[in-house]
């Protein structure tokens, strides 16, 4: 019976081979092989894994058209429920939500349902296969305050329903954390994040870059001088975290954001660019978030040799797996159960290694993981010319500073109704990391979806 | 957008362009700056604003052509377009906050050197405009190098030029020039504003610490997004980190930690050094083979 055939693999770039470039890691499948993975499927009557889903896509169904060979209608379900499968099949962590909880994983190993969302999204991609219809302009406009998948996610739906949408993003391109954080490797800039880039510019939304809100213009001129009907704000969570402990400030230390940045948004591991990166031979990332490994990746294919400190063990590790597994694979080494205690430096005032303390872990803390503890006396350093800070980031708090009547909470992100967005504003909306902290693409995404539901609803009783 | 609506050379290798940018024109305070980019592939170029005009939806920059970005900035003539232009970032000077009243009550200095000169101007401007008159030292190498001199002497109460080569006014650093008014002249101040090349920033702070005079200084530090996202621009003030795009870029001067933020400014400085040295060593070993 197809229950017990293995997963179908997936092609990817040899490890030692794609440390030495910026090219995407993973090939995805064929139609062949989607179509030999699809069959694994058992069409459970009440699939777990649609539960699982932040979104609920109807994963049956899209797989079951994958299997029949109808790409095209796979990705027609896919687009009810996702406005960016493309990329969620490539960044969501599937293993703790749809693939986590498919039944085939009780005994063997779950359908590979991330790898087939990417390929009905890039094959429909390939055949050009995008619905741009909208209903008939109804005269209301809304602006978004930022172009991550928040904000793209709620302009697409309001565009559809015949909204006109404008966005305006801070920097001088739009995607969010899927342009300037999420590297090339695991999701290609002009493939796959301009398409769908563009493909929300199709439904007729104007995204105007170079506008910090708050800054440039604040929210309240948007409603009362330019007319907009509501504001979604979704400016995620970009304010990166320090350690606070000595030499942090030594030249070679960088926030995660910043390697990233300069190596995503400014194309700086590219000869023809002008933005310079610096990682020198070695480095050494601190964390072990998605963001730690995307960092220490991006700095072993700088040419660094790359370490990574983290402070509790594998087992606690929030990255997602495959990251992890990718990471060592392309030679990172790990140094789990320490954190670092103070950055040593030379005479010049540049990093030349970390001095750490190993940790034991003790009872779980409030995040359910246990506790990481220092144990005294086990300092030890570490030799190296670059220390990358990848601590978790922070709402930006100037959205709020510069909104009269926006609340927040103490740690910065605005306070919003989990189902309809709605801020302490009137008129204004919020969701994705701005609101939850740093989360996920698909968790933005959803919100986004849910505060256009809301504005849409919003909108039409302030009519009557 | 971003049109380039005029360019002036104010000195050689310094430029003023007024830029078509309205958004930015509107909210710009003294003391802010803006971001710019030039080509796909360039860099983003953090510049403090150097003037604006809400009617004419302008915002003047002027620009020294230090590096290679600065330098395709000045190559862009009239009606042409910078690709980016983003701001105004950072917050308003102390003084936008302060009432005229309070303002009125205050013996002002600013200190501006080279290209910091510029920055120095909307704020002499926005004081002059509620008829406060601040005194003003401009700091350049030689008279040829001296700009804004004009503007600034309709502006200000007092100018005071001082040149390295003496050329024209005091001959000497700013510094000097600043003695010698409090000292020789009499000259009482209560609060300095000073802009310009961060080591003239450090002696003036110095000074000003011995003169018991508080003292605001504008950085101007590595940058890349320039909203609060990636820390490049973070400096120490009072013993704290903070980011200079967004707490800055004016700081209380006799908390900044100089010689660190000197030293953080010229980090990439030293990796193009580096790599030029890693390169000719290259080539020397190239040669022996
Ligand atoms: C390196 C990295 C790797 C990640 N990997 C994964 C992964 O594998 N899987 C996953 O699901 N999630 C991952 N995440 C998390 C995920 O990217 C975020 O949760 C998601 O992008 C949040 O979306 P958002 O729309 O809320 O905000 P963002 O994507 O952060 O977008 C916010 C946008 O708003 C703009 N903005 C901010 N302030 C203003 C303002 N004042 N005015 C105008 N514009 C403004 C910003 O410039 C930005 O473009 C990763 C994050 C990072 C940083
Ligand atoms: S739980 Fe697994 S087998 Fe069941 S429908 Fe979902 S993907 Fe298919
Ligand atoms: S320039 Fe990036 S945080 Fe200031």
């Amino acid at each position: 019976m197809a229950v017990k055939t293995p997963r179908t693999p997936v092609r990817e770039q040899d490890p030692k081979v794609r440390v030495t470039n910026f090219e995407e890691v993973c090939y995805g499948y064929n139609a062949a092989e989607a179509q030999l993975e699809a069959e694994r499927c058992i069409q459970c009557k009440n699939p777990r894994c649609v539960g699982a889903c932040p979104v609920a896509i109807q994963i049956p169904a899209f797989i079951k058209a994958v299997k029949d060979g109808d790409f095209l209608k796979a990705a027609d379900i896919l687009g009810t429920d996702s406005s960016l499968p493309a990329v969620c099949g490539r960044v969501c962590p599937q293993e703790t939500q749809c693939e986590g909880s498919c039944i085939l994983g009780v005994k063997g190993e779950p359908v590979s349902i991330g790898k087939l969302e990417r390929f009905v999204a890039d094959n429909a991609r390939l055949q050009k296969h995008f619905d741009a219809t909208t209903q008939p302009k109804n005269g209301h406009k809304i602006a978004i305050v930022g172009s991550g998948p928040a904000g793209l996610a709620c302009a697409a739906d309001l565009a559809r329903w015949g909204y006109e949408v404008k966005i305006f993003e801070a920097l001088h391109r739009a995607g969010g954390v899927l342009e300037y954080g999420i590297p090339e490797f695991r999701l290609p800039k002009d493939e796959v994040v301009r398409y769908e880039v563009e493909n929300v510019k199709r439904l007729g939304v104007e995204i105007e870059t170079d506008v910090v809100v708050g800054r440039t213009v604040k929210i309240n001129d948007l409603i009362e001088k330019e007319g907009f009907d509501a504001v979604f704000i979704g400016s995620g969570a970009g304010l990166p975290k320090f350690m606070g402990i000595p030499g942090e400030n030594l030249n070679g230390v960088f926030s995660a954001n910043e390697l990233l940045t300069r190596a995503n948004l400014m194309k700086a591991f590219l000869p023809d660019y002008e933005t310079p990166v610096y990682v020198g031979k070695k480095v050494v990332v601190v964390g072990g978030g998605n963001v730690a490994m995307d960092a220490a990746r991006t700095a072993a294919r700088l040419g660094a040799e790359t370490h990574l400190v983290y402070r509790r063990s594998e087992k606690e590790l929030p990255a997602r797996v495959e990251e992890v597994h990718h990471a060592k694979e392309e030679g990172i080494i790990m140094h789990l159960l320490c954190n670092p205690v103070e950055i040593l430096g030379t005479e010049e005032g540049w990093v030349k290694g970390i001095r750490a303390i190993q940790m034991g872990l003790g009872e779980p803390d409030e995040s359910g993981r246990r506790r990481p503890i220092e144990i005294a006396g086990s300092e030890f350093e570490i030799d190296c010319d670059v220390v990358v800070m990848s601590l978790g980031t922070s709402p930006n708090p100037l959205i709020a500073a510069t909104t009269p009547g926006l609340q927040i909470q103490k740690w910065g992100g605005i306070i919003a109704d989990d189902e309809t967005g709605q801020t302490s504003r009137e008129g204004v909306f919020a969701g994705g990391d701005a609101v939850s902290g740093a989360a996920t693409v698909i968790l933005a995404m959803g919100a986004g979806r849910k505060a256009a539901k809301a504005i849409d609803e919003y909108v039409k009783n302030k009519k009557q | 957008m971003f049109e380039i609506l005029k360019k002036q050379e104010l000195a050689p290798s310094i430029f003023l362009m007024d830029i078509y940018a309205p958004r930015v024109a509107t909210s710009a305070n003294p003391g802010q700056f803006v971001i710019v980019r030039v080509h796909e592939h360039g860099e983003r170029i953090p510049l403090t604003i150097a003037d604006y005009n809400e009617e004419k939806g302008s915002v003047t920059i002027v620009t020294q052509t230090i590096g290679a970005s600065t330098r395709q900035i000045c190559a862009l003539n009239e009606g042409e377009r910078l690709l980016d232009f983003v701001g105004p970032l950072g917050v308003p000077s102390e003084l936008v906050h302060m009432s005229d009243e309070e303002l009125k009550k205050l013996n002002i200095l600013f200190i501006g050197g080279g290209v910091g000169t510029a920055p120095v101007y909307p704020q002499v401007k926005y004081l002059n405009a509620r008829g406060i008159k601040a005194d003003v030292i401009i700091g350049a190498k030689s008279k040829h190098h001296l700009i804004l001199q004009d503007q600034m002497k309709a502006a200000a109460g007092n100018l005071y030029v001082a040149t390295d080569d003496g050329s024209v006014g005091f001959h000497g650093m700013v510094t000097g020039l600043l003695t010698d008014l409090v000292k020789n002249q009499g000259k009482k101040y209560d609060l300095i504003i000073t802009i310009g090349p961060m080591i003239m920033m450090k002696f003036v702070s110095k000074l000003t610490q011995e003169l018991g005079i508080k003292t605001i200084a504008s950085l101007n530090t590595l940058m890349v997004d320039g909203t609060g996202m990636c820390g490049a621009c973070r400096v120490t003030v009072g013993g704290k980190t903070k980011f200079t795009c967004v707490d800055g870029p004016e700081f209380d001067a006799h908390e900044i930690n100089f010689d660190e933020a000197m030293r953080r400014q010229g980090m990439y400085r030293g990796i193009e050094a580096k790599k030029l040295e890693e390169y000719d060593h290259k080539c020397k070993i190239g040669r022996h083979e």
